[in-house]
């Protein structure tokens, strides 16, 4: 099993969801983040006094997977998620040592 | 003496209004400081109402506006603890016969102690012990508030008597609290981390909410100024809103040309430096004329604010920006624009063919306002700061005054809670965390 995360721009979150859904995915969970990678923040201006604002919202899109599926999975978020533009984010892979269902104590890809 | 029952309920009803800017004030400046200190900002607004409004009653009055003390430098206490209000106030004799009960000027009076000093909150934000402050405002109410609405606004102070103009308070209110604002910065010190460090407004919709409040009630400070339900009333209040509204594009088309962008917290700032600026001159010029006193206070005002960071002083909120000079703008414009076609018991400006006579009373008076206010307030605040100190620790400061003065939080985010546990106030909190770094 593996845990695929992606960092994407939060416009992006209602396209990556939907291009899971033929895939048989059966869950994923979001959260709002803010960071920067390569892409620049904007400035704000207040009163003439100019701020760079460097951190930018993200959300940030945790999708659990068999093995087989991971490679799919992986595509179908990329293609989803990219504009072309700069600051489009990251999707990484990570191997799961465990994973339990909470209701019925299911383990393994049993709890997928 | 004759009271006129319209003129009381107009100057009632304006003493109501003029109440709602103080929190109308606070939320003004509670956008622009940071999350961590919002509720720092909104008790200092709202516990100056409190102090303020006692000490008016019990002393401040009296020094205000009760019979001449010294060459009307201020009143005795003759009138302290509101007694002796059967006859009429000081000074209002003759053409400027007041028809509204004392009382009733009282009340209305007591809104514009109260503001005055909450003004100058905006340049202290975000590092002043709560204690200090309270008493610093207490010490101000009587020592500068009081002497100087004598100078300006009784017919027995010397300013008045000197035949200078200030309508609805730009040199008392004003002038004097962004004068003071001036010293307390001073004296108080930057922000940590100022101005490197990141201070964003973290709720500019509370900023212009706040300045609306504020707009709102200032048709009763300003219309309310004229003592009656008259022509001058309207034109005062016409003038109000002419000006603010001439400031606030004032302001938004001098940064949109020098920083590229029309922003809301200058719209918001501009629209209360028209206010500050038409404050003085609204029952003493013409409608046109309240164009040009905003245009001019929202363009200076907008250029004022950016004087703190080359002069070193860190007036957190341009107080001293758009109070001290937006106050100066509109007193020093009564010079100029001033006519007695508006108002026969005032005096022709410059442009009016009075000559330099006005302009010249209104520098000399704008002179002594700061001059006193700076003075008398960096000795109150040298005072307190030897005997109480001024300032929170510099680890209470960075972690917001909301937490460290007041034990509270002004946001819960997200519905995690906050943890812990809960005891009525009789019983102490278990931390069967521990208790972290407190």
């Amino acid at each position: 099993m593996k845990l695929v995360t992606a960092v994407v721009k939060p416009f992006k979150l209602e396209d990556v969801k939907s291009a899971l859904e033929p895939l048989g995915i059966a869950g994923l969970t979001v959260s709002e983040v803010q960071g920067f990678g390569r892409q620049k923040g904007h400035t704000e201006v207040y009163r003439g006094a100019e701020y760079s604002v460097d951190f930018v919202p993200k959300v940030k899109i945790e999708v659990l997977a068999a093995d087989s599926e991971v490679r799919k999975v992986v595509d179908v978020m990329v293609e989803a998620a990219r504009t072309g533009k700069i600051g489009d984010g990251k999707v990484w892979v990570t191997d799961v040592e465990e994973l339990v269902r909470v209701r019925t104590g299911e383990r393994g890809s049993d709890a997928l | 003496m004759k009271i006129d029952s319209g003129n009381t309920a107009w100057v009632l009803a304006s003493s109501a209004l003029v109440l709602i800017m103080t929190p109308g004030l606070a939320f003004f400046y509670a956008g622009m400081v940071r999350g961590k200190n919002a509720l720092g900002m909104l008790m200092q607004n709202f516990t100056t109402i409190g102090l303020v409004s006692v000490v008016w009653v019990a002393a401040s009055y009296s020094i205000a506006f009760g019979p001449d003390g010294f060459h009307g430098l201020f009143g005795t206490l003759h009138e302290a603890g509101v007694q002796h209000l059967g006859s009429a106030v000081a000074g209002y004799s003759g053409n400027l016969a007041q028809t509204i009960p004392p009382v009733v000027f009282v009340c209305f009076q007591l809104m514009f102690a109260v503001i005055t000093p909450a003004l100058f909150t905006g340049s202290i934000a975000d590092r002043m012990k709560f204690g200090s402050f309270c008493v610093i405002v207490v010490a101000w109410s009587l020592l500068v508030y009081g002497p100087v609405a004598h100078w300006v606004f009784s017919p027995t102070g010397w300013a008045f008597r000197l035949g200078a103009l200030d309508f609805a308070g730009g040199s008392v209110v004003h002038m004097n609290a962004g004068a003071a604002a001036l010293a307390l910065a001073i004296v108080l010190g930057k922000r940590v981390g100022w101005p490197q460090m990141q201070m964003r407004p973290h709720n500019l919709p509370f900023t212009l909410l706040g300045a609306a409040l504020l707009w709102f009630g200032w048709f009763g400070f300003n219309a309310g100024s004229a003592l009656g339900a008259n022509q001058l009333a309207g034109y005062a209040f016409l003038n109000t809103n002419t000006a603010t509204a001439a400031a606030m594009l004032g302001w938004v088309i001098y940064e949109r040309i020098v920083n590229g962008k029309a922003t809301t917290l200058g719209a918001a700032s501009g629209a209360v430096a028209g206010l500050v600026a038409i404050t003085p001159g609204a029952g003493y010029v013409s409608p046109l004329g309240s164009i040009a006193v905003g245009i001019m206070a929202g363009v200076i005002c907008a250029f004022a604010c950016r004087l703190k960071f080359r002069l070193g002083f860190d007036d957190a909120l341009d107080v001293v920006g758009v109070h001290l000079v937006g106050g100066l703008v509109g007193t020093l414009s009564v010079g100029l624009f001033a006519t007695t076609l508006i108002n026969s018991g005032g005096a022709n400006g410059l442009f009016y063919g009075g000559g330099f006579t006005l302009l010249g009373k209104q520098a000399l008076v704008s002179v002594a306002v700061i001059a006193y206010s700076f003075a008398a307030t960096l000795l109150i605040a040298l005072v307190v700061k030897l005997i109480m100190g001024l300032r929170v620790s510099a680890d209470d400061e960075l972690a917001g005054l909301d937490t460290t003065l007041h034990a509270e939080t002004a946001y819960e985010i997200g519905f995690a809670g906050a943890g812990g546990t809960y005891a009525p106030a009789d019983r102490p909190v278990e931390h069967p965390m521990g208790t972290g770094t407190r």
